[in-house]
């Protein structure tokens, strides 16, 4: 037997050592998951800290030495070209400031329309900028060390961005450092939604590094270069940031019904130098609200346009008063005073809306509609925040007195259009269910009436029947989509009867007790339209 | 009988030694600039894995050798988001089988050395593979132009490396 031992001394030797390995390696396979988040100093993990914990402070040594000199010399560099770039930066700065005034007053509707669909959003409150001190080293496992750990508050599982797009995810949590899985190992996964298409999707690691989503029916049409972003579902990823562009969308030859798509990603994984580390997020769901009690959508945006009369919504209301379809089904909270009856629309929107609408007339919808739009559509599509939300009723509203003869449906097309997000060519074509928006008839009803066709009262079911048939399917609050031809009727002949344009169609199942919009858009026709 | 007396009088002759310093840094600097040196090239070099192949190789002995491997992959493990032990196991029967070729073979000869190198990285990556599939449970794809680029690589770098780490040798 000693001869034995003596003999085999070193294959026991390795056989020994391997089944060390191999027990711990299964202990740390079985290791509850539960047991796994905060637990940096059990078990074997704990080589995984003092090796992690014993390179660190040599690496952040090497890192800010280099960074040191690097930042020297590209200091004097970029010194030699800053009064050029400052000129530009300071005209950039303009122009972002002009248009962040646009995009705060989007935002503010965009807020106060998903207010009245009790959409929840969550916003990134706090981050914490850390740089990347190494790499996993190897192909097998694309994982990224940063300087950042515990002590500055991050914990597994939090999003790691750059301003770029997404980067992964945080996945172990030392003392002075973490470990992040990049969104391209194949461990990763992240929810996704393709920007125009609205499909949505889980993008995944391939083992050469890519990005890839695969479970996109291959039914569905995707295009390369669209844009791909983050859906939130995945409750890491903040909804909206994005994630890369599609390269390359082929059936997928070992799953399928499904395509495999592939995205660039949109940060450069493979030389990340800083990232941040969302450390907070917050739901709200209530930021355009401040009240307490709920407020109809119509009133809502009676209050939003400018030089509206405040209408009480107990008020009697004419009999064909303008209706709205949705919000009367949906208590909304009230919008904040602040954005109540602010001209929400810039000068440019304006006249974007007036020259599209007069360029051809179509479906009239006015700021009224643009609301029932939004509500009227899924869930997924209303959750979008259009950026271009508010510019409709405004626009409508006000490009109407400014054309010398605008047609109502014109100056209602054009806020369909910014409303839906559509492109002016989807909007403009008739199509031939389209019904119009009551509000848009009474909007134009004082300044040239002449009779139209009936239409109905829900301007959502306008804005619905403008699009294709299998979006036109989605819910829609149980608008009714009533033929009417009198967009075109509006357009081609502009003077509206007004109690044509006042009655109410029974057809309208979300029209039963919505207030009159009649009183408040019709003297927005004429007023002078906001800046 | 023979081959014993072979073995053992190949063992006497060319078993080499090295100081304390060198046996802890040059492992430690080798997986310190395959971890942080952020070059895309060094993912497909495996530093750690030649530096245990050159001692397994070197010393001839095969306790030794493959606790240098169980060592060195296990410090790599900890840079990896796997479990570890994956490169642990691997690099430990590489350190195994290096110490166990050295014996039998010429390995002072640049041609054999890039075979033998050449060699252990298919191996290395068979048995990571192995191990990622069957224990773990992992997703990996072998990529066979991936996996022979990588051999080739390392073979060609262990070439250039071996005879530079051949100054750190302590003959009897």
């Amino acid at each position: 037997m000693e001869n034995f031992f003596t003999r085999y001394k070193n294959p026991l030797a390795l056989m020994a050592v391997l089944f060390i390995q191999v027990v711990a390696l299964a202990t740390q396979v079985k290791r509850p998951e539960g047991a796994k988040p905060g637990s940096t100093g059990s078990g074997t993990r704990l080589i995984r800290v003092w090796t992690v914990t014993a390179f660190t402070p040599i690496e952040k040594v090497f890192v800010s030495t280099g960074r040191f000199f690097r930042n020297g010399w590209h200091d004097y560099a970029d010194l030699r070209g800053a009064r050029k770039q400052n000129i530009e930066l300071q005209e950039e700065v303009a122009r972002l400031q002009m248009e962040q005034v646009r995009l705060r007053q989007d935002a503010d509707q965009a807020r106060r329309l998903q207010a009245l669909l009790d959409f929840k959003e969550k916003f990134i409150t706090k981050t914490v900028a850390a740089q990347v001190i190494a790499t996993s080293g190897t192909e097998q496992s694309r994982l990224i060390t940063i300087d950042k750990g515990s002590k500055a508050g991050l914990r597994t599982d939090m999003a790691v961005i750059t301003p770029d797009g997404i980067v992964g995810k945080v996945k172990d949590v030392f003392g002075s450092s973490a470990q992040v899985l990049l969104i391209n190992d194949h461990d990763s996964g992240a929810g996704v939604i393709l920007e125009h298409s609205r499909l949505q999707g889980i993008v995944k690691g391939t083992p050469l590094g890519e990005l890839q989503i695969n479970d996109i029916m291959s039914d569905e049409k995707v295009e390369t270069g669209e844009h791909v972003i983050t859906s939130g579902g995945d409750r890491i990823y903040p909804k909206g940031f994005s994630v890369g562009t599609v390269i390359a969308a082929t059936p997928d030859r070992d799953n399928d019904p499904f395509l495999a798509i592939k995205i660039k990603p949109a940060a450069d994984l493979n030389r990340l130098e800083e990232v941040l580390v969302i450390t907070e997020t917050s739901d709200n769901s209530r930021t355009a609200s401040s009240g307490t009690e709920p407020m109809r959508a119509a009133d809502i945006l009676s209050q939003r346009l400018p030089s509206v009369p405040k209408v009480d919504p107990n008020a009697p209301k004419t009999p064909g008063g303008g209706q709205t379809a949705v919000p009367a089904a949906k208590p909304s909270p009230t919008p904040t005073p602040a954005n109540a009856n602010k001209p929400v629309s810039p000068g440019t929107e304006q006249k974007t809306a007036a020259a599209s609408g007069a360029a051809k007339p179509s479906t009239s919808t006015t700021g009224v509609a643009a609301t029932s739009t939004t509500v009227g559509k899924t869930g997924a599509e209303a959750k979008k925040p259009s950026s271009g939300q508010n510019q409709s009723p405004t626009a409508s509203a006000a490009a109407t007195p400014a054309q010398p003869k605008p047609t109502p449906a014109a100056t209602g097309t054009a806020a369909t259009s910014t409303v839906a997000g559509k492109t002016g060519a989807e909007t403009k074509k008739p199509s031939s269910g389209q019904t119009q928006s009551p509000t848009a008839s009474a909007a134009a009803t004082p300044a040239k009436p002449k009779p139209t066709p009936p239409t109905t009262g829900s301007a959502a079911a306008s804005t619905v029947t403008g699009k294709t048939g299998a979006e036109a399917k989605k819910p829609s609050s149980g608008q009714t989509q009533v033929p009417s031809g009198s967009a075109e009727t509006a357009a081609a002949k502009p003077k509206p009867t007004p109690k044509k344009t006042a009655t109410p169609k029974p057809t309208n199942s979300s029209t039963p007790d919505q207030p009159s919009a009649t009183p408040t858009a019709t003297p927005a026709t004429q007023e002078k339209p906001p800046r | 009988m023979n081959t014993a007396v072979s073995l053992t009088s190949r063992e006497e002759i060319e078993v080499h030694r090295f100081s304390w310093p060198v046996s802890i840094g040059i492992p430690v600097l080798a997986i310190f600039l395959q971890v942080f040196l952020r070059v895309r090239f060094l993912t497909v070099l495996d530093l750690p894995l030649l530096v245990t192949i050159f001692f397994a190789v070197a010393r001839r002995r095969p306790i030794p050798g493959m606790i240098t491997g169980a060592l060195i992959g296990t410090l790599q493990d900890a840079w990896t988001g796997h479990p570890i032990g994956l490169f642990g196991i691997a690099k430990t029967i590489v350190g195994y089988l290096g110490s166990s070729i050295g014996v039998k073979l010429d390995v002072e000869n640049p041609g054999s050395r890039f075979l033998m190198t050449f060699a252990f990285v298919l191996i290395h990556r068979f048995v990571y593979m192995a191990i990622s599939l069957q224990l773990v449970g992992g997703s990996e794809a072998w990529i066979w132009s991936h996996t022979l680029l990588s051999a080739l690589v390392n073979g060609l770098a262990a070439v250039v490396l071996f005879a530079g780490l051949d100054k750190f040798k302590l003959r009897n």
